[in-house]
């Protein structure tokens, strides 16, 4: 990068939070995603709106790229710079600016950490509902921008339901505002739901005020075991049927199963298909009759256990046990690649059957876990990056299973976003007219196609 | 070190938030996610090992706060430390290092003698003098450091005054050997007399052999490595002719190396069984809760425990001392947010390290002060002193006490 640059850059955010040299910018190479690398130019941390703004105005006046960035937390390279542009880390602008009691609205800057607005929230009996298994790092700026899910996404939905306004510094440093605290708004087209889930490509957030609701008054935390892999994906369908919607409802396989235990030791079983973890909750006396549907429907699926957790620390225990599922996996082997795939619910089941079996024919070790409520799979493939014929087998398997998932109705992605590392796969999904409307979306937001270039198409 | 170690972060992230250091810049390069990758660029030839990447690995305080976060096992402090290690062996010491490490620490007669002129220091008034004087201002700023931190000195070391054996009061239930510890011996000789006392009173023999030496973990963080395994092999040949239950140690940096010595002096049996025989204190105190309960009397303070690295994230002791607080009729506990997190003493970091040093420190004392305690407890002499000296400088003043001088206190109450 230019020495004159980098001087204006650094007289914007200061010397101490531009940082050029070889060491930093090798550690900004990466984020979560395995395979992908790529060195920025210049990282900068900004320490407020007005920064920002110059930054991009500045960038933009010069031509240099532009990435977002949180934690650095996504699985889809999203957030990897190039050597020839800028990455903003927004890890400073760190403050919850207002908890609104009346309006139930929370207002904050980008790099606050999903699970910091949790616990803020909760102090005030309020509730945020998305949960994204790195809550206890992911910044609510990366959630808006990959539109993150978690846990309790059947129930309660997923970041986009909760977006209520946004503050959108643009490509050229101009500052967008849509949204706000209204609950209702229909003037013009939806700019902040086009903004959510738009992968740092179309502006970078620098404000979101997101909608809260009263916390659930109680919970119900259930295990459940199946020895076989049909009956547990049965279940979860049946539930649904049966008009219950748990908040939680997740699914984990034998591989999977393992390797939490190893890691986290909560008593999993070692000798079944299949677990499910359903968290209910809601009123005293609607959870307890959920929890009985749910029980009644396992039991008539065959399941061979059934614990209910008797206190808070015992239900946190099995909903973490959980959460570490991908990072357990990569226990395992050095090379943890994650994915993705995503069904209509009612096809879990032949999903499952289809990732193990595409498993044992390129003779890999994939463990499959998710979000089984709302048909979000993560098969995750244990491997060895230094073999070479072993990943290129994984790729071969994952292709297959994304095609496999488009056939059943279902998509490349469900919570991760597109990304580097999907890439190749969103023309086949959304077809030649999709790609000619986000183009053009793009081309409105970021005529110069500054920010972020290179990820999503 | 081994490749495979470094390729197992997955760089998820997750231990991010624990990192104090990041905590305190977000900076990757101070993130256990960036220090592993900073020493798999040197592996695999991307990065040389410039002045200014050892900088940076060298912010890592080895607090291993990342190591308990970590899902995969990945210990980004340890392997920091070893990767230094590695650099440092076979370069030799400095003079400085051959004298502390070789010529001081494992001869404790010399160690207390050298000593003894900062405790003459003390006692003269020249130390108040020299304070009020602003005279260590024309040192180098390490020393004032030092000096600044240093509490008022026992009159004579543990090691001086304590009896080879100290019989069990009553029916003797079991053997212990007591591993003294140099700056516990030297620095917070009460607490460790606490130590010996609670071990005694609750039926156990305590040998505490007078030959004994450093624990070794000063030469393994300078990389000297045969200095080490010196101080391993001769401490486990002294413990071996004693018969006894346990090795117990009330410094949570001792008791972590201690615990290594099986590791350290690989194939060999009774470095295995001395280092399976180590614990600390509050393990074997945890052993006797009901009885310990009993003797107790009421002590009215309201206290904050503060879990030092060493014991939390090095021996994952954390339920120990807290419950051990809990059986002392009268004391209000109260829970610190972010307890297990660095006070930022970390060895000799907050000398090596000031400015990081203070900022992680700073954080710590505005989440003690938050519990409202008026005293902190803890349990290894390096939180000790630097929390001591911190606490001693609020309004009002926090003091500070080892674990075991708290239950000694309760149990014999003055
Ligand atoms: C262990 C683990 C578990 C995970 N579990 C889940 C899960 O359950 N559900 C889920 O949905 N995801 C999950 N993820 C993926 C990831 O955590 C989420 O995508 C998260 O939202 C990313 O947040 P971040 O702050 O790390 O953003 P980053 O990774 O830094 O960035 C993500 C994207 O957002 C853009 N961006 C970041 N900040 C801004 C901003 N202020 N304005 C505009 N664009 C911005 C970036 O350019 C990039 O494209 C998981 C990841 C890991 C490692
Ligand atoms: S050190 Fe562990 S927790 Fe941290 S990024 Fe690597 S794998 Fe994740
Ligand atoms: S040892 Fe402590 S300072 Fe070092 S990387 Fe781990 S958490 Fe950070």
């Amino acid at each position: 990068m230019e020495p004159s640059f980098i001087k204006e850059l650094s007289g914007i955010v200061g010397t101490d939070q531009t940082l050029i040299d070889t060491e930093s910018l090798a550690c900004y190479g990466y984020d979560s995603t395995p395979e992908h690398e790529s060195r920025p130019g210049a990282v900068v941390l900004p320490g407020s709106e007005e920064e920002i703004c110059r930054i991009l105005a500045l960038c933009h006046g010069a031509g240099v790229p532009v990435t977002p960035r949180g934690s650095g937390t996504n699985l889809s390279g999203g957030s990897l710079g190039r050597p020839e542009g800028v990455v903003i880390q927004t890890s400073r602008l760190n403050r919850i600016v207002e908890i609104d009691e009346e309006n139930l609205t929370a207002t904050v800057q980008p790099g606050v950490i999903t699970s910091t607005l949790h616990k803020a929230v909760e102090a005030q009996g309020l509730f945020y509902p998305p949960d994204p298994g790195s809550m206890n790092i992911s910044t609510i700026g990366g959630n808006v921008a990959e539109n993150a899910g978690g846990l309790r996404g059947l129930k309660y939905g997923v970041t986009a339901d909760y977006v209520m306004g946004l503050r959108t510094a643009l490509p050229d440093g101009s500052l967008l505002r849509s949204g706000g605290k209204v609950v209702k708004d229909v003037a013009g087209y939806n700019l902040n739901q086009l903004l959510v889930s738009s992968e740092g490509t179309l502006g970078l957030f620098t404000e979101v005020t997101v909608k809260l609701i009263p916390r659930p008054p109680v919970k119900k935390t259930m295990l459940v075991h199946f020895p076989q892999l049909e009956d547990a994906a049965l279940a979860v369908s049946r539930i649904i049927a049966a008009r219950v919607i748990p908040a939680t409802l997740e699914f984990m396989d034998r591989v999977t199963i393992r390797c939490i235990e190893e890691y986290a030791k909560v008593g999993l079983p070692l000798d079944v298909d299949a677990v499910l973890l359903i968290e209910v909750d809601g009123h005293p006396a609607q959870v307890e009759e959920e929890a009985a549907a749910v029980r009644a429907v396992c039991e008539k699926h065959r399941c061979s256990f059934f614990q209910t957790a008797a206190t808070a620390d015992e239900a946190l225990k099995l909903a973490t046990a959980r959460r570490v599922a991908l990072s357990s996996l990569a226990r395992m082997k050095p090379t943890t690649i994650l994915e993705d795939a995503t069904v209509p619910r009612s096809c879990i089941a032949p999903m499952v059957k289809l990732i193990q079996e595409t498993a044992r024919k390129y003779d890999l070790t994939i463990g499959t876990f998710g979000h089984a409520g709302d048909g979000n799979l993560h098969p995750t493939c244990l491997t060895d990056e230094r073999d070479t014929d072993e990943i290129a087998r994984a790729h071969q398997a994952f292709a297959e299973i994304f095609e496999a998932a488009i056939a059943m109705g279902g998509t490349i992605t469900g919570e991760h976003g597109v990304g580097l590392a999907k890439k190749k796969y969103l023309p086949r999904l959304v077809g030649e007219s999709g790609l000619r409307v986000m183009r053009g979306i793009k081309g409105a937001f970021d005529p110069k196609g500054i920010l972020n270039p290179g990820k999503v198409f | 070190m081994e490749y495979v170690k470094l390729i197992n972060c997955m760089r998820c992230g997750m231990c991010l938030p624990h990192c104090p250091t990041y905590k305190e810049t977000f900076l990757e390069t101070a993130s256990p996610r960036g220090r592993v990758a900073l020493m798999r660029k040197i592996e695999e030839g991307e990065l040389e090992a410039s002045e200014r990447l050892l900088e940076y690995l060298s912010l890592c305080l080895d607090c291993q706060a990342c190591a308990t976060a970590c899902p995969c096992g990945v210990n980004a402090g340890e392997m920091v430390a070893e990767f230094k290690c590695e650099r440092h062996e076979g370069r030799g010491l400095s003079v400085m290092e051959d004298l502390v490490l070789r010529k001081l620490l494992p001869h404790p007669d010399r160690l207390e003698a050298a000593v003894a002129p900062m405790r003459a220091y003390q006692r003269s008034g020249l130390q108040k003098i020299v304070r009020s004087l602003g005279i260590l201002k024309m040192f180098p700023p390490a020393i004032g450091r030092m000096e600044g931190l240093l509490p008022e000195l026992p009159a004579r070391p543990l090691r001086r005054t304590i009896d080879e054996v100290t019989p069990a009061v009553g029916e003797e239930r079991g053997r212990v050997g007591f591993f003294l510890g140099c700056v516990m011996s030297l620095v917070f000789s009460e607490a460790s007399y606490a130590t010996v006392q609670l071990l005694s009173a609750l039926g156990y023999t305590v040998v505490t052999p007078k030959a004994q030496k450093c624990c070794g973990a000063p030469n393994m963080l300078a990389g000297d490595r045969e200095g080490l395994l010196e101080a391993a092999r001769f401490n486990v040949d002294l413990f071996a002719g004693h018969d006894l239950d346990f090795i117990v140690t009330d410094c949570g940096g001792c008791g972590a190396e201690l615990k290594k010595y099986g590791h350290h002096l690989a194939g060999d049996e009774a470095a295995a069984a001395f280092g399976n025989r180590v614990r600390d204190i509050s393990q074997v105190l945890s052993l006797h809760g009901d009885e310990l309960r009993e003797k107790l009397t009421p002590l009215p303070l309201t206290v904050t425990y503060h879990d030092p690295c060493h014991i939390a994230h090095c021996q994952g002791i954390r339920q120990e001392p807290r419950s051990l607080l809990k059986l002392v009729p009268g004391l209000d506990c109260r829970e610190l947010a972010e307890a297990d997190a660095c006070c930022g003493s970390a060895g000799t970091y907050n000398i090596e390290k000031p400015e990081m040093s203070d900022r992680v420190l700073s954080r710590k004392i505005a989440t003690i002060k938050a519990t409202g305690a008026e005293v902190l407890v803890t349990s290894n002499p390096g939180c000790l002193l630097q929390l001591k000296k911190a606490l001693a400088e609020e309004t009002p003043p926090v003091r500070v006490m080892h674990l075991t001088e708290v239950l000694h206190r309760s149990l014999s109450p003055r």
